[in-house]
């Protein structure tokens, strides 16, 4: 169904979606207590099909309050990935067979290895990146429009909004982004690159087919003729259901397993995260220290015990998705 | 040397049917095999599958054989755009509602995948990927890393599919191929009306792949989806070789030679 790959996307985007439905410090990925005396079920590896890498490390140059791993300028928990290591991991991937390349952060156009990380990567599979769109001056789009010519591989971008006015945007972005976006996206659309733009369902009542309608016409005023809009619809329940029903949910997870039907839907089951301290299992988790599954891509072939909150999210999401 | 043909996905263009067989004919073949999705999009399905019965061309079951056949009630194209969505339900609703019982019967006996060996080379039939009915294979987006292990995992050399609407051709080591073999049902997103099938050569080991184009009488077609009263969208899309819905799936590159 179509849930599997919507569902990735949302969870890839998870991130902006929290403060919208009022998610607090306190309802981070420890939300489920840890008395809980339920067993975690493991998810398995069903293929290894897309590959992370957290390129920019936690450095970003904004500082949205809702950022579930903190990105900010001076967060360094996880350091941005040189060229080098990037390439360390690509090898390994070639020879396991990864279909596709996401590169976030923090703020992936941050490392000034981005161009030569992306041109390594587009020669062995497309890529993605995921971007604020802040730093998307002239120069650099156009030497990624030429790089999306000459690869063999689709070179794609995500720029995730949190609202489509300035006013609603800023409120999470910070003063002042909402102008230096609408720049880099002027710029992309000068060069005739479309981005994908994601917005959450919860912005501005989107999820409507009026307030689609007038999303589409935002974009198109950007300047790109063929919009492309993905609309989150993660949480679409809201923080404050997702928290009463969802110890119910968990406990049905918790009993009856996982079928492969069920873990094809969660993004751990066919992907994992490279970042500067190892390689993780979700893009979701890197600040839990026991979500870094090993050194290399090899140490993580093997199933994953779904034993944090932000797992239980997932799951609780990807129920309300196929129904 | 052997020479295969491959249908992809058949919409309910009836008149493309007609007009790909008659070209197979002309050139002569070793087989032909019908890759699934028989119906959607166009009008009147039970056309395909009969003329498909009388002519005794086997083939494999595709997303739609799958739903039509097991009474579900969508098609499990796979999109997750809304308005994506929201036409794959029209097509899919007029589609139950038109085809008979006996043939959504014989649809559920359709095999899922077909295998066949061709001068040492192990060949596979199938409508996503040999791993999901619905699953998409773009060539912008399938890396060669990834159609290798498809090959390793399904125990094939060369597989064929179909589903995405754009034929492609991977050419991998150690002899080894993917093809997706685009479909007869709707033009290929280029700006021209034509729709394309696949012959496969197999001399002396060697493969070669050749993507047939197909002329065909899309002004009838487009008259009868009109009279059938089936989306004006979809018939912009017969008349002017531009895909109009369900695009929201492409990948950039192949949306960046899109025209909507
Ligand atoms: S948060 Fe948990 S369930 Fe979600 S992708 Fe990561 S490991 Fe899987
Ligand atoms: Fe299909």
């Amino acid at each position: 169904m179509a849930g599997y790959y919507h569902r990735i996307d949302a969870i890839r985007n998870a991130a902006n979606l929290k403060p919208v439905l009022g998610w607090r410090e306190s309802d981070s990925v420890t939300a489920i207590p840890h008395q809980q005396p339920l067993p975690a079920p493991d998810v398995p590896l069903l293929a290894l099909d897309t590959l992370w890498f957290q390129v920019a490390g936690t450095l970003c140059n904004i500082e949205c309050t809702h950022c579930f791993i903190s990105s900010s300028p001076t967060n360094r928990s996880h350091e941005m990935l040189t060229l080098a290591d990037v390439e360390i991991r690509l090898a390994e991937a070639r020879r396991l067979g990864v279909r596709d390349y996401y590169f976030t952060g923090g703020e992936p156009f941050m490392n000034r290895d981005m161009l030569a990380i992306l041109e390594t990567t587009l020669k062995q599979g497309p890529a993605t990146v995921l971007t604020n769109g802040m730093l998307l001056r002239p120069e650099l789009c156009r030497e990624l429009r030429e790089l999306f010519d000459r690869s063999e591989y689709s070179l794609d971008l995500r720029v995730s909004l949190d609202g489509f006015d300035a006013e609603s945007h800023d409120a999470i972005r910070g003063k002042g982004v909402w102008e230096r976006v609408m720049k880099g996206l002027r710029n992309l659309a000068g060069v005739g690159l479309n981005p994908v733009i994601t917005v959450t369902e919860a912005a501005e009542g989107v999820g409507s087919a009026e307030g689609r309608t007038r999303f589409l016409e935002v974009i198109r005023g950007f300047g790109f003729a063929r919009p492309r809009l993905k609309v989150l619809s993660l949480f679409r329940i809201g923080a404050e259901e997702t928290r009463s029903h969802g110890y119910e949910e968990w406990e049905r997870l918790s009993m009856d397993g996982l079928t492969p039907v069920d873990a094809a839907t969660l993004q751990c089951s066919s992907s994992r995260m490279v970042t500067s301290r190892g390689v993780y299992v979700c893009p979701i988790l890197i600040a839990e220290p026991a979500a870094r599954m090993g050194e290399t891509i090899a140490d993580t072939l093997r199933p994953f015990a779904l034993r944090y909150g932000a797992c239980h999210t997932c799951w609780v999401d990807g129920v309300n998705c196929r129904t | 040397m052997t020479r295969l043909a491959f249908i992809g996905g058949i919409y309910s263009n009836y008149p493309a049917l007609v007009a790909t067989l008659a070209d197979i004919e002309r050139r002569g073949v070793d087989g032909s095999w019908f890759l699934g999705d028989l119906g959607a999009f166009g009008p009147h399905p039970n056309r395909v599958p009969e003329l498909l019965i009388e002519k005794q061309i086997p083939g494999i079951q595709g997303n739609y054989e799958e739903s039509l056949s097991s009474g579900a009630t969508d098609c499990n194209c796979g999109y997750t755009d809304p308005r994506d969505n929201a036409y794959a339900q029209i097509s899919y609703d007029y589609t139950a509602a038109n085809t008979d019982d006996a043939l959504k019967q014989w649809m559920g006996t359709l095999p899922r995948e077909i295998r066949m060996d061709i001068g040492g080379l192990r060949i596979l039939l199938s409508h996503g990927s040999p791993r999901r009915i619905n699953e998409f294979l773009w060539h912008s987006t399938s890396s060669e890393p990834f159609l290798e292990r498809l090959c390793e995992e399904s125990r094939a050399d060369v597989i064929l599919c179909t589903h995405s609407g754009l034929q492609w051709h991977r050419r991998l080591e150690r002899n080894r191929h993917v093809v997706n073999a685009g479909v007869i049902g709707r033009p290929a997103n280029d700006g021209r009306t034509n729709v394309w099938y696949t012959l496969l050569t197999v001399e002396r080991g060697e493969v070669s792949v050749e993507f047939v184009p197909i002329d065909y009488d899309h002004q009838t077609l487009a008259r009868e989806m009109r009279a059938e009263h089936l989306p004006a969208e979809f018939i912009e899309t017969i008349e002017t070789g531009w895909w109009t819905t369900c695009l929201e799936i492409l990948p950039a590159k192949e949306r960046a030679h899109s025209k909507f």
